[in-house]
């Protein structure tokens, strides 16, 4: 059963990410987007990170995406030329058709991890009191780095977004 | 049909990374641009739940809080830059944002 769902999940997610890079209009592909994350949270889901899926719902589907609907609707820029590899040169086009097919092999002759039985290991990721005590003890100093990125993120949107009309002389 | 072990759910990871890359290279909008980086990152979180899941540890799981918030700075501030772009150039197509090459 929860092989039939991973791979449900998967073509669905990787169908939805493939519309991203396809579709011309900006809109569909941001909704292409949207919908590939929610794939992405249905298999966080068949891992067992249940507040993960959750985050990457509420954040990346909810806000992240709403606020690229936002910014193509202001923009309002006209549908793309259809994507194309005709303008690359052959030497990057054979290197690049080189790379995927040494890619593919190696993957297939060799990379294959040992992979423990699911039910045999712990659920860590489904405990939230889990999270909570590795973000306040271990992780605690990248916490605090991350909260002074997101300040850093705010002024910098502010200064990038912000008309300064009376500062032009100072400039 | 592929079982959902670990090399199934690094494979899919490793095949939504590289949607993300061919979007990149391939698309002339900087918002799609933009999309598709979030969508790399999206596929790197889902390796790294997937190594935290079979191995029993906590600390991938813990990780994608992180490159969640890392995502959104970059988000807000990366539409900041289009949206000023944009209201100095009157495009955000790649290809005619070449200033500094000329």
């Amino acid at each position: 059963m929860s092989d039939l769902l991973f791979n449900i999940f998967a073509v669905f997610t990787l169908a939805t990410a493939a519309g991203v890079v396809l579709y011309r209009n900006a809109v569909n592909a941001a909704l292409c987007l949207m919908l590939s994350l929610v794939g992405v949270a249905g298999l966080f889901v068949g891992l067992d990170a249940y507040l993960l899926a959750f985050l990457v719902l509420l954040v990346y589907a909810g806000a992240i995406v709403a606020l690229f609907l936002f910014i193509v609707m202001l923009l309002d820029t006209r549908g793309d030329p259809r994507p194309t590899l005709h303008k690359l040169p052959i030497v990057a086009r054979i290197l690049a058709i080189g790379l995927v097919v040494a890619g593919v092999a190696s993957f297939l002759t060799r990379g294959q991890l040992p992979s423990p039985n699911i039910a045999n290991v712990p659920a860590l990721g489904a405990n939230l009191k889990l999270y909570a005590y590795q973000l306040f003890t271990t992780y605690l100093l990248p916490v605090q780095i991350l909260g002074f990125l997101l300040l850093i993120a705010m002024l910098g949107v502010i200064v990038l977004s912000k008309k300064f009309e009376g500062l032009e002389d100072i400039k | 049909m592929i079982p959902a072990t670990l090399n199934g759910y690094l494979f899919l990871s490793v095949a939504l990374f590289a949607i993300g890359l061919l979007g990149v290279l391939i698309r002339r909008n900087t918002l799609v641009v933009f999309m598709c980086l979030e969508l790399m990152l999206v596929a790197s979180t889902l390796a790294l739940v997937a190594f935290s899941r079979f191995n029993g540890t906590m600390d991938g799981n813990v990780f994608v809080f992180f490159i969640l918030t890392v995502a959104a700075a970059e988000v807000a501030v990366g539409l900041a830059i289009i949206v000023a772009l944009f209201r100095k150039r009157q495009t955000i197509q790649i290809d005619q944002l070449n200033t500094l090459k000329n």
